[in-house]
């Protein structure tokens, strides 16, 4: 068996952008809900979720001020935005139709019917009352995608470079949420402990669909250690950043198996594994989160060049 | 059933105006009086969302909104009997081996020019004459490895060929999905009829192309479909035909030339391939001997194939037999070269180079089909009946400017078969491509693809013209 870089390629993006797809739904999810509490998320709040979706230097070109309804749109249907849910959904299938015969019949159709149907739901400006069926929906799609993936789908390199785009779109989307939404919204000290302070404790674990699982647990407790250890460290949280990286590392360590190399990406996703590992949230915290954060970022992006270039994507 | 005053007068292949259904479609006559309307209609529907959840669409150029459309599918199957077929297929046989004996020759001794059957300048100054070519002969003596001949209906005898595909011709996976739906929805209808197969099309393509590999191909032959990508409106076809053979699905940037090899960048590095099914036209092939500004092509691919390195699936230079003024001359070419008549009649067809045909054509557009003598997909044709008095004069004028563009054929009327319709069924004009494989032997897939005009009274079957498709069988018997 041999595989074409370009197919790789292909299948590397197809499940980034269906995960961004999912993420960005998630976000604004978490969003709404904000700004369905007393107190209503404010434009400033919107401004963060384009932030953490990163995508505000493109919004601020469009348009001249933050308003929910903007953002909104932005987020889900604006194809100038190429992290959009649209956008992302097209890219994914597109992705897709390169890489078809790598898939099979049932992951292709997937696919092939989210599309069709997040086509048709997005065609129009949303209503909001038509907000939580278009998440929902996205979320479900998504699941259905990885569903006829899983089940149907051999465990080969196909499978993994697959799993490696899941995880590194993955744990990039955690890491910037958590960055934004706790280093942004949450210095104030005087919030500490409001309700206000709780909202947006609960709106970062909606945005990773964890405001349950959270409070099994940690016992219900919102505390910013806590948070930032079940999305950075906690190895049975399926979007913590060491999940990811121990999927990538496993991902990554069947490819180099099968073709008997190792390459620059081994040493690097070892490497950050390692460090998640070993360190704890109290030296994170103590260290800086957002310092953290920043080089995970760095360096998550780094991995994926490293694969780019080590499986001859582009050449 | 429409209205009494809509009866064409063509030839009804299921129904016989006084006497019902004709012999092949009894059965399916029979099953179908006893069919709930309603529950075909929803079928109908059924059908459709098979198609456009497994994404079998195609492109349609010039539509700005429409970049994917499905080509309509009709659940009424088109129905041969075996002893039309084997009649069809010894004439299909016939002609496609004239075509490569016609190819081998135009590219080396010329023969039927030196014999005066075939002006020189019609072969030498035609664009789709390639002088690369000459000189070489393919591996394996084989030009045109998979043809597709366009054949239309007017009678219960009367059969002509309408253009020869030897190019690349399209469609096969529609012949194959089309087949699969009906299978799905009906299959009690593959029991009441003894339909002969249409599925190993797939497997029989691959081995008829690595049968063929290049002499410097040691071990297992690597095949490959080449296409231009995901944005070229036979995408789906490309993709379904690779997946189907268990084979890579490579573009032009996966390709290099190494070694005098051409090879697919893998993850792992370079491999070579041995023949590649190109979807890709012969300018587009090797920016370094035909067009510069390609890039879905391989540069230096041409000298592989020269060297005797890879076999390009259909050869380059095939496309002169898709040529619609070397159609004219089809009878004599076959006759040249197979020494016997063609069984397959040719449509009677003027060639507007020249002074007298020009003249008839002209004074008669009104009766007659004018077409580019390389156009395809039904773009740039004029169907004189149907046009109006303006876009006749506008089309005249553009004969008189370039006359060696154009021929001109009667207005056949195209036999019909019934496509459902919410009141029942109603006749609509077909045609039928049969789909062809070409190696050390000549194998015909028994059927192929039936496009229908689903307008009303249209002669016109070409999808890209709002044309459908229907399953085509052809029976044991």
């Amino acid at each position: 068996m041999v595989m074409l870089g370009r197919t790789a390629n292909g299948l590397f993006w197809m499940f980034r952008y269906i995960e961004r797809a999912e993420n960005i739904a998630r976000i604004v999810d978490a969003g709404l809900r904000m700004s369905l509490t007393r107190s209503g998320a404010s434009d400033d709040d919107w401004g963060a979720v384009l932030l953490s979706a990163d995508v505000r230097d493109i919004f601020d070109k469009h348009h001249d001020k933050v308003a929910a309804s903007d953002a909104i749109d932005f987020l889900l249907r604006d194809l100038s935005n190429p992290s959009s849910v649209m956008s992302s959904i097209d890219a994914a299938r597109n992705n897709a139709r390169m890489v078809r015969t790598a898939l099979t019949r049932e992951t292709w159709e997937a696919m092939n019917e989210c599309w069709i149907e997040m086509k048709q739901m997005l065609a129009r400006k949303l209503k909001s009352a038509d907000l939580p069926e278009v998440i929902e929906t996205v979320k479900r799609r998504a699941g259905l995608i990885r569903g006829a993936f899983h089940g149907s789908m051999l465990r080969n390199e196909i499978y993994n470079f697959a799993r490696i785009g899941t995880f590194i779109e993955r744990a990039d989307n955690t890491s910037r949420i958590l960055d934004v939404k706790y280093y942004v919204l949450l210095p104030a000290i005087t919030q500490v402990g409001s309700s206000l302070d709780n909202m947006q404790w609960e709106s970062i674990l909606r945005s990773v669909s964890a405001h349950r699982s959270y409070r099994w647990v940690y016992d219900g407790e919102y505390k910013a250690t806590n948070i930032a250890d079940f999305l950075i460290l906690n190895g049975q949280m399926p979007r913590s950043l060491a999940y990811c990286y121990d999927k990538i590392v496993s991902n990554l360590g069947y490819i180099g198996k099968d073709y008997g190399e190792r390459l620059a990406a081994h040493e690097t996703a070892e490497r950050v594994r390692s460090t998640l590992q070993k360190t704890s949230i109290g030296t994170i915290m103590d260290q800086g989160l957002h310092e953290f954060l920043d080089n995970f970022i760095a360096h998550n992006n780094q991995l994926g060049q490293e694969i780019t270039e080590g499986y001859r994507f582009y050449s | 059933m429409e209205k009494k005053g809509d009866a064409p007068l063509a030839f009804d292949e299921m129904i016989k105006a006084d006497s019902g259904p004709r012999v092949p479609y009894q059965n399916y006559h029979d099953w179908y009086s006893s069919q709930d309307p309603a529950r075909l209609l929803a079928k109908s529907r059924d059908a459709e969302n098979i198609f456009r959840k497994t994404g079998i669409t195609f492109a349609v150029y010039g539509h700005e909104d429409s970049s994917e459309k499905l080509i309509p599918f009709d659940i009424i199957p088109r129905i041969i009997s075996g002893r039309e077929w084997r009649k069809l297929a010894q004439g299909i046989e016939q002609r496609v081996i004239a075509l490569n004996a016609f190819l081998d020759d135009i590219y080396h001794k010329q023969e039927i020019i030196r014999a005066g059957r075939i002006p020189r300048e019609l072969i030498e100054k035609n664009v789709t004459f390639l002088p690369e070519m000459i000189g070489f002969r393919p591996p394996g003596g084989v030009y045109t490895h998979i043809v597709g001949t366009d054949i239309v209906r007017t009678g219960e005898d009367q059969f002509f060929v309408l253009e020869d595909n030897a190019r690349t011709p399209s469609g096969v996976s529609y012949m194959l999905e089309n087949r699969e739906t009906m299978m799905q929805m009906f299959p009690e209808l593959f029991q009441l009829n003894k339909v002969q197969r249409v599925e190993d099309y797939p497997h029989l393509l691959r081995q008829s192309l690595a049968s063929l590999a290049p002499p410097g191909c040691k071990g297992k032959p690597r095949v490959a479909v080449l296409t231009p990508g995901i944005y070229n409106s036979a995408y789906y076809e490309h993709s379904f035909l690779a997946d189907m053979m268990g084979v890579e699905l490579v573009e032009g940037s996966d390709l290099r030339v190494i070694d005098g090899k051409v090879k697919m960048r893998t993850t792992r590095g370079y491999e070579a391939i041995d023949v590649l099914y190109r979807r890709v036209d012969d300018d587009y092939l090797d920016p370094l001997t035909f067009r510069p500004d390609s890039a879905l092509g391989i540069p230096g691919i041409m000298d592989v194939y020269r060297a005797g390195n890879i076999t390009i699936a259909n050869a380059p230079g095939t496309g002169i037999c898709d040529d619609k003024a070397i159609y004219s001359y089809m009878p004599e070419i076959v006759e040249f070269y197979t020494g016997r008549k063609a069984l397959l009649e040719n449509v009677p067809t003027w060639r507007c180079s020249e002074a007298d045909s020009l003249k008839y054509v002209l004074e008669h557009l009104e009766e007659l089909v004018v077409k580019e003598v390389h156009g395809s997909g039904g773009y740039g044709m004029l169907v004189g009946p149907t046009a109006s008095k303006r876009e006749r004069a506008v089309f005249a004028e553009k004969l008189k400017a370039r006359p060696n563009n154009y021929i001109a054929q009667p207005t056949l009327s195209l036999s019909t078969v019934p496509i459902l319709v919410n009141k029942g069924i109603a006749p609509r004009h077909v045609d039928l491509r049969p789909y062809v494989l070409v190696s050390d032997k000549v194998q015909i897939i028994p059927g192929g693809l039936t496009r229908v005009a689903l307008k009303q009274g249209s002669l016109v079957v070409n999808s890209s013209q709002g044309g459908g498709t229907k399953d085509t069988w052809v029976l044991e018997d």
